[in-house]
């Protein structure tokens, strides 16, 4: 009888994630658009964290984020507001929203605004800054700050203007195509980037901004193969949210990591965070750096898997193993394994090399315990001092805790029920 | 001749299953081998095979 009720329950799950519409709509302004969000907000991937636990990275993006704020002038001032107490770290998760890396939003920072259309509800993400010396890899020198100021005023306002020349863009669509193309959404975003580029690029140039402004805006995307990274993470982040709080469900809603901790949120156990330490990623790092300088896990893009595509969706990207390590069979032995864990085959979201079967959908506690295989993630790595920025890519898994803790959470409250 | 003796006389035809330690050393005898990716339910962890169990029927 209680299985039943689960069946129903994951059903009811797979069939709003199915249904989900994720569409860009609109560039606004965090501290304006985030529910929730004050000029005294920072926002930070993962589950919950307090400064002093913070890993290197999310502390160096948090001093960039101040610093960007002109709430602080240097790092040492950014440090003693950040440990005084004034300010409000949150996740981004709650509030509507998601960030690779360390993941930080302040006020001031533009954010894509994406609509899932079927459900009404809104997700929200920052703009991909490009590789290297980055704020979400905890970078906060001088050329940082100045880089997202010029992406707050000029990336911004331009691509705003060029989306309401274009009107919506249906994510969905464009992500079911970048499978086809040998993205994943999550570690490989050429194919999206430049579909992006191709559906903008002309209403860009129609904007009234400068010449000079208009084709750096182009230059910036070309030169970074993870702009779309920033759209496929709030578009599975929209198209999951409706997807929590339904009860009895054993599917999992929410992955992500602060850098410490990896945490889960399971759709039948409500806001509850299940965490457990950050792992280590194995991969390939880039020349002078070593697994000494990676720092544990950390960002929300692992919202990619959780949604069915990235790391579960490897077999349509089988080039990523260039980028992550292994080879192409181990691209598609690692998807078909994730059919192990999951509730469904998507129904969009389809994987060419696999005879268009669709990419594993809907991580189920259940299975991930019974069969003992964790979900396969793909993921940058970032260096464990705040500054450096990224040091390779590979794959990760999440900690085993987060699945066992979760599943002993949802029979306790079957048994607070008297339903088991 | 028993049987056991009978079956060591033919070519055999292994199939592994859980430990992936005695397929390789098989593979490296170039011996025939399948492996079955077999795995005690919950890795063996009694507490969660109780706590699956109570989740079905």
């Amino acid at each position: 009888m209680v299985e039943e009720k689960i069946e129903a329950a994951n059903k009811k799950v797979l069939e709003i994630i199915m249904n989900g519409q994720p569409t860009l709509i609109d560039v606004g302004v965090a501290g304006e658009v985030i529910p929730g969000m004050t000029s005294k907000t920072i926002l930070h991937a993962g589950p919950p964290v307090t400064w002093e636990k913070m890993c290197g990275p999310m502390k160096g993006a948090v001093i960039g984020a101040l610093i960007y704020e002109g709430l602080a002038k240097n790092e040492q001032e950014a440090a003693e507001l950040a440990s005084s107490g004034e300010m409000v770290f949150a996740p981004c998760h709650h509030h509507g929203a998601v960030g690779p890396m360390a993941g930080v939003v302040s006020a001031s920072m533009p954010v894509w605004i994406v609509q899932n259309k079927a459900y009404g509800n809104k997700a929200y993400c920052t703009f991909n800054e490009g590789l290297g010396k980055v704020l979400r890899y905890g970078a906060y020198s001088s050329e940082v700050i100045e880089r997202l100021k010029w992406m707050e005023k000029v990336l911004a306002s331009i691509i705003k203007e060029a989306l309401s020349l274009h009107g919506p863009i249906d994510l969905k669509s464009m992500i079911a195509q970048v499978l086809q193309m040998g993205d994943e959404g999550h570690n490989r975003n050429k194919a999206g980037t430049s579909l992006l580029i191709r559906e903008l690029a002309s209403h860009i140039l129609q904007t009234k901004f400068s010449e000079r402004d208009k084709a750096d805006v182009l230059e910036f995307m070309h030169g970074n193969d993870h702009f779309f990274l920033n759209l496929t993470m709030p578009a599975c982040k929209s198209t999951l949210d409706p997807a929590h709080g339904i009860e009895f469900s054993t599917i999992v809603t929410t992955m992500a990591r602060n850098g410490t901790e990896f945490g889960i949120r399971v759709s039948g156990l409500g806001d509850r965070w299940f965490t457990g330490p950050a792992g280590k990623v194995q991969g390939l790092f880039f020349p002078g750096f070593s697994e000494e300088d990676a720092n544990p896990d950390i960002g929300d893009s692992v919202i990619t898997e959780t949604a069915g595509i990235g790391g579960f969706a490897m077999a349509a990207a089988p080039a990523i193993v260039q980028f992550v390590g292994g080879s192409a069979r181990d691209a598609v032995n690692s998807t078909l394994k994730m059919y192990e864990i999951t509730a469904a085959e998507n129904n969009t979201y389809k994987i060419p090399a696999l005879d268009f079967r669709g990419t594993p959908t809907g991580i189920d506690i259940r299975k991930v315990v019974e069969t003992d295989i964790l979900p396969n993630i793909n993921t940058g790595i970032a260096h464990k001092d705040p500054g450096v920025g990224q040091v390779g890519a590979g794959l990760v898994k999440p900690p085993m805790k987060c699945f066992e803790d979760a599943l002993e959470a949802f029979v306790e409250n079957l048994e607070a029920k008297n339903l088991v | 001749m028993s049987k056991i003796n009978e079956l060591f006389q033919q070519e055999l035809k292994v199939i592994n299953m859980g430990l992936e330690s005695f397929y390789n050393d098989l593979k490296k005898q170039n011996i025939e081998v399948t492996h079955v990716d077999w795995r005690p339910p919950a890795g063996g962890n009694k507490k969660m095979i109780s706590l699956l169990n109570k989740l079905k029927g």
